[in-house]
């Protein structure tokens, strides 16, 4: 399927519904039900549901564009995570509930978008379970503007088989493609302000250093898309090594981008009413969750030192067949 | 921004060049110390590149009526992995390889293809490329080398400098101004192919840091050069420089120099059991996935027909950053471990890598000028 086909009635759902508005409102506490209800009636929740049972039958590098575009948007519900959910449920026969659903890999840390989220699908080491969110005592963080819940309890519900990598895996690889996607918007905006902003009486992109910074800024943002669409190339069951190499990259990246966002636009990027936060502080809020890029480049070294064949081989192999 | 730049596969056809170069290279490079190796495409070896072209590996992405394999970049991209990776010999033939032929091809007269490109596949013609000057360095279009037209062709004189592999070429294809001033900038530069036997060109090779002379300055008085020494369009050798860039910043080149090294690395961590940087290591192999993730990509570009000059920039400028920072790390990890034995082998070979380094964000487009095309490719300038 061309991506096209499947990109643009997607952004343009998303375009019209999750405005910045929209977003600041639900992130102030606001129902998010009008949104949840415009995104489920789009019909792409079950983009990975096996068409058997009643899905699009797409795979994830068939939508890991669509993953960007709700990162590009800084969308405050986990509609990637979802879409995995219910491909995970379905394949199980269980039935999915209606609302948003997050996946927790651990209840150690915060989950992003746990305090819009009905559901959850939780990782408990030797299977996944299906628990109504309330059952896990969501409450705030604390941090302003933060959809992100500490969660606490003993998961019960419905109980399905757990993918061979665990839940951290396929979660790491979404906050990847999430990541990829914030940054393009980032470049673009940032990028679009260095040639508006006039100081010294020019724009301030015609200074080489700021030229400099935005270059790498974009070698970023690229190395970020392409990671993230490397470690989505092998779908839903994702070998660790591959998902530790997306969530490497674009964990790495992410405060990079950020920061450089940031000192391009000066003070007015720090503000609240100005879109920029909504993305920085979701590229850091994403780097952390799942495991950063400290907890990833373990996970991978340990795999590689264990092999006696050459780098290039053993990336061929561990992450590129 | 850079939208097409996406994740590309190596097609199966290409893939399955893989055991063929691989077993060459086993047969023709098991003697080379370690250190040789991290030479890696500064390796000289006349006879290991005329034994690839007669094993077939040269000219992969060159017509078949041409003496080439008729293939695309992809076949490239795995045969050029595989030599890299090993630490293969592959500088005599590198740059006819890479971007001689291609250019001759591209912007060749039919005689200049049927004299260089058969001889180039056969590893028997190697070229260098003349582009910088003691004044003309990063501002390449103020190069001052002076091709006059005479009756019988062009006679040439003026100096370059920093040639990568002169002293052992046959010919040098170099940019020359023939009309005009350094004033008029990019107008007025032309292509030349100089037979470097010709009376006249007296080649100096350069001694560099570590010993090696790899490079060379080169002299040119009077020399006088046939009408078919042009390359292309008379005034045209700015655009004609520019698509051969791409060529040279788009491939794996620029993100396996410190291949060896790195593997030298992790062989001495398991010979001597230490897994406390488990996190560095998978640090490092990440960004060597992501790298060629995106060498792949930008090959796409060129299998696509297209000059992708910025993605390759792209490419290039975060490759040589990774190039670059293997030889501190691991030289911090060796030596944050004071009372663990190193092999002299790795111990000369990081320090080789070590003291080469600087180069590799300086051939091909120094890093600076790289930032600067990604940003003019962004819109800024």
């Amino acid at each position: 399927m061309d991506v096209n086909e499947l990109l643009k009635p997607f952004v343009r759902m998303l375009d019209a519904a999750a405005t910045p508005t929209v977003v600041r409102a639900i992130e102030h506490g606001g129902s998010a039900d009008a949104l949840w209800g415009e995104i489920a009636e789009s019909g792409f929740l079950d983009a990975l549901v096996a068409e058997k049972y009643g899905g699009a039958g797409l795979s994830l590098p068939d939508i890991e564009p669509l993953i960007e575009a709700i990162g590009a948007r800084a969308v405050p519900l986990p509609v990637a995570e979802t879409m995995v959910a219910r491909a995970l449920l379905a394949s199980a026969r269980v039935t999915a509930p209606e609302g948003p659903v997050t996946l927790v890999a651990s209840l150690a840390q915060p989950v992003p978008c746990g305090l819009v989220a009905q559901a959850a699908l939780v990782d408990c080491g030797d299977a996944l379970v299906l628990c109504d969110m309330a059952q896990l005592s969501p409450r705030s963080t604390g941090v302003t503007n933060s959809l992100a819940a500490r969660i606490s309890g003993k998961p019960q519900g419905q109980i399905l088989p757990r993918p061979a990598a665990g839940l951290r895996a396929i979660s790491a690889l979404l906050r990847a493609a999430l990541i990829a996607g914030a940054a393009a918007r980032l470049c673009d905006v940032t990028t679009a302000y260095a040639s508006e902003r006039v100081q010294f009486g020019k724009p301030i992109g015609c200074q080489q250093s700021l030229q400099q910074m935005l270059a790498v800024m974009a070698e970023d943002m690229i190395a970020c898309r392409i990671a993230a669409q490397l470690g989505t190339s092998q779908g839903i069951d994702v070998p660790l090594a591959v998902a530790a190499t997306a969530k490497v990259t674009t964990s790495a990246s992410a405060p990079r981008i950020a920061s450089t966002a940031h000192a391009v636009h000066g003070a007015i990027g720090i503000s609240e009413e100005y879109e920029l936060q909504l993305l920085t502080r979701r590229l850091h809020e994403w780097r952390m969750a799942d495991g950063s890029e400290g907890y990833w480049s373990k996970v991978l070294g340990q795999q590689r030192l264990a092999a006696s064949v050459t780098s290039v081989d053993w990336i061929r192999q561990a992450v590129f067949s | 921004m850079f939208d097409t730049l996406t994740l590309a596969r190596l097609p199966a056809e290409d893939e399955a060049l893989r055991p063929a170069i691989r077993a060459f290279i086993q047969q023709n490079i098991a003697g080379i110390p370690l250190d040789r190796r991290a030479r890696s495409w500064q390796g000289f070896s006349a006879e290991f590149s005329r034994a690839l072209g007669q094993a077939g590996f040269l000219g992969l992405t060159l017509p078949k009526e041409y003496g080439g394999n008729g293939k695309g970049p992809f076949a490239r991209f795995v045969v050029v992995e595989e030599l890299l990776s090993a630490g293969a010999p592959v500088a005599a033939h590198w740059i006819a390889d890479r971007q001689s032929a291609p250019l001759l091809l591209n912007f060749g007269t039919e005689t200049q293809r049927q004299k260089h490109i058969p001889a180039i596949c056969r590893g028997e013609q190697l070229f260098c490329i003349g582009m910088s000057e003691p004044g003309s360095g990063s501002d390449l279009a103020s190069v001052r080398t002076r091709a006059e037209r005479t009756a019988k062709g062009w006679v040439i004189n003026g100096q370059k400098i920093w040639t990568t592999n002169a002293m052992h070429s046959d010919y040098m294809i170099a940019l020359v101004r023939t009309s005009g001033t350094s004033a008029d900038r990019q107008g007025g530069l032309s292509q030349l192919i100089i037979d470097l036997k010709a009376p006249g060109v007296t080649v100096r090779p350069i001694v560099d840091l570590t010993g090696d002379a790899h490079f060379a300055e080169v002299f040119f008085e009077n020399v006088e050069l046939d009408e078919d020494a042009l390359v292309g369009a008379e005034g045209e050798g700015w655009k004609q420089v520019v698509a051969e860039l791409a060529f040279e910043r788009s491939g794996p080149e620029r993100i396996y120099s410190s291949a060896v090294l790195l593997d030298a690395w992790i062989k001495h961590l398991q010979a001597v059991g230490r897994s406390d940087c488990a996190a560095l290591v998978g640090r490092l192999t990440a960004e060597l996935a992501t790298l060629r993730a995106m060498s792949i990509a930008c090959t796409a570009r060129l299998v696509a027909g297209e000059s992708p000059v910025v993605e390759a920039s792209i490419v290039k400028d975060r490759g040589t950053g990774f190039e670059q920072e293997l030889p501190v790390v691991i030289g911090d990890d060796v030596a944050a471990n004071p009372d663990e034995a190193v092999s002299e082998e790795l111990y000369r070979t990081l320090l080789y890598v070590t003291h080469i380094a600087p180069s590799f964000s300086l051939r091909g487009g120094t890093r600076e000028i790289l930032r600067g095309i990604i940003a003019r490719g962004m819109g800024l300038r």
